[in-house]
């Protein structure tokens, strides 16, 4: 699996809740309407400009609240991996079940702006900001989660493993 | 060194001698629970599933159904329910928030795993349970091979002492912790302590639930006689469990001591309750336009009973709607049963069916631009019940009835005496 990313960064702040990602209303629409208000009041319009092969970068306590699947809208907007100073652990679940890279990296939200361009490794636990050059440590995600990764997420490893019909899995995302 | 209670259950489920924080481990579930949000969003129905007999579905956000998509999900959730033969369905009628339901039926035992699509899992911590919110695809591997994967936490540990004045609920202890001590996240909560005898089961249930705001992961009590007599009255004799005790030197991120005498009820200011919790006393006569006692924190019979205790007799003041969800079908029946529906109806609240309801801003109960609730739920983020514009303060089932009969945020205590 290649576990090295490169992407334009997109900067929030601390204790970003799931609300604001993924707001009760929305939980009525289908995932690709669901997913044009995440941070719908937190930075209106964004999911407008928001690009396919985009990184996400947040603060302290990133996800906090309700185990709505966000992993889902962000995928759907083609977002590529989130890094965040410290996650709330229900929400790093998600997004590794749902088979988007999430890494932990304290410092993150000081050494990149908007714009920034961010190579990253979730395998050896790295991301560097091209621009400045500065190159932080963060934690590495252990074998079993990488493996979750690699498999695309969990739908489609229970496909493989025969416990849901496979064209299910991938709609699943 | 020993093991926390947490990574004692964890170890057990692992089938491994020693769980330490910083392990990953792989564990046996023992009861899978389904609501029915995950039925209605990108479901699809598994080939095989792991054991029925470990599985529940119950019916909570968004029952009856307010929409064609959760009346979609409904039909999911029952043919799911018939074609695998599950008989712990809890299908409208029989529903309620399913920590509710889970703690009237015993399905969180002492010294076991619980996983169920909600961040409030963390409830069934009252019981002894290693009880986890977890996103819907990962209960869904869950319900197909009966595992998953764990990283033990870190564990901070409260230890209660003195008595619980009796104006003092479980949710304002909790406040006060979440005021004072700010997020835990990434960590285990722990509670214990002389002063534990001194709160009641829904008043933990409580505590335990409002874990996830503070973005724990999980948080458990110890099993003492008040939680033996609970469990044995829902269905879980005292002889069919083995409960998880922490070690005496097991290895804590840090202890901290609540003297339960000292403290006073305590409102949560909007957004957070993390560094935003302040004791009564301390805070403005702010006016509200809604009041709501409702949620599987504060949803429960004790709670009901507390607010018909206080607008028995009287009326909710002009301008402000108080509106009261019973956390189940059961709690309904019996808070009828003991007139407090009565009572409270008669005082000018709204009784309504048992959901989620205002607490998950979905389907009832939401807030206008510009209005102030004040709310027993669970959480207070910016809009959360409705409107961004909206404010949320969060206190006990006691303060929010006290101030829908005042109008405005108000001390409960007055009324209680």
């Amino acid at each position: 699996m290649d576990t090295l990313i490169t992407g334009h960064v997109w900067v929030v702040g601390d204790s970003v809740t799931t609300d604001a990602m993924y707001p009760a209303f929305a939980m009525k629409l289908p995932v690709p309407e669901a997913a044009r208000h995440i941070f719908y009041e937190l930075r209106p319009g964004w999911t407008d400009q928001v690009q396919a092969g985009d990184i996400v970068v947040a603060g302290r306590n990133f996800g906090l609240g309700s185990s709505r699947p966000v992993a889902a809208l962000f995928l759907e907007l083609g977002i590529a991996a989130l890094i965040a100073e410290e996650f709330n652990s229900l929400f790093l679940r998600n997004c590794i079940n749902h088979g988007l890279p999430a890494l932990t990296v304290p410092g993150a939200t000081k050494a990149f702006t908007d714009g920034d361009t961010a190579r990253l490794d979730f395998a050896e636990g790295w991301a560097e900001n091209t621009r400045s050059g500065t190159r932080l440590d963060g934690g590495a995600l252990p074998p079993l989660v990488l493996d979750i990764l690699a498999n695309g997420g969990i739908l489609p490893k229970l496909a493989r493993e025969g416990y849901v019909p496979a064209p299910a899995a991938a709609r699943g995302h | 060194m020993g093991m926390t209670m947490m990574e004692k259950i964890l170890a057990r489920k692992a089938g491994v001698e020693k769980v330490s924080a910083g392990d990953t481990v792989v564990c046996d579930v023992d009861m899978t629970v389904m609501i029915d949000l995950q039925f209605a969003t990108s479901w699809v129905q598994p080939l095989k599933i792991n054991d029925p007999d470990k599985v529940a579905v119950i019916m909570d956000h968004a029952v009856p159904a307010p929409n064609v998509h959760d009346a979609i999900g409904g039909t999911h959730a029952r043919a799911f329910a018939r074609d695998f033969h599950i008989e712990k369905f809890y299908d409208v009628g029989r529903h309620g928030i399913c920590h509710q339901v889970i703690a009237e039926n015993g399905l969180a035992r002492p010294g076991e795993i619980l996983a169920c699509t909600d961040s409030h899992t963390c409830a069934g911590g009252a019981y002894n349970t290693a009880a986890r919110g977890l996103g819907p695809a990962e209960v869904y591997s869950i319900l197909c091979t009966g595992k998953t994967w764990f990283q033990a936490a870190p564990t901070i540990r409260y230890e209660f002492t003195g008595t619980k004045p009796d104006a003092v609920s479980g949710k304002d202890i909790f406040l006060y912790i979440g005021g004072t001590y700010g997020d835990a996240t990434n960590h285990n909560l722990e509670y214990g302590g002389p002063g534990l005898a001194s709160i009641p089961m829904n008043d933990r249930r409580t505590i335990a639930t409002q874990g996830a705001e503070i973005s724990a992961d999980f948080s458990t009590f110890p099993i003492d006689d008040l939680a033996r007599d609970f469990l044995a009255a829902h269905g879980a004799a005292p002889d069919s469990y083995t409960a998880a005790d922490p070690d005496p030197d097991a290895t804590y991120a840090a202890v901290r001591t609540v003297d339960l005498s000292s403290l006073e009820p305590y409102v949560a200011r909007p957004g957070t309750v993390s560094h935003n919790s302040l004791p009564i006393s301390a805070i403005e006569k702010r006016p509200v336009n809604q009041c709501f006692i409702g949620s599987c924190a504060n949803g429960q019979l004790e709670d009901l009973k507390i607010a018909a205790d206080i607008v028995r007799g009287r009326k909710v003041a002009p301008g402000v709607r108080l509106l009261i969800t019973p956390a189940s079908q059961e709690v309904y029946k019996d808070a009828m049963r003991a007139g407090y529906l009565q009572d409270l109806a008669d005082a000018g609240a709204v009784v309504t069916n048992s959901t989620c309801g205002a607490c998950f801003g979905y389907h009832m109960g939401l807030l206008a631009p510009g209005e102030v609730c004040l709310t027993s739920s669970t959480r207070n983020f910016t809009g959360r019940m409705g409107s961004p514009d909206a404010e949320i303060y969060m206190a006990s089932p006691a303060t929010v009835a006290a101030s829908a009969l005042a109008g405005h945020v108000t001390d409960p205590r007055g009324e209680l005496s």
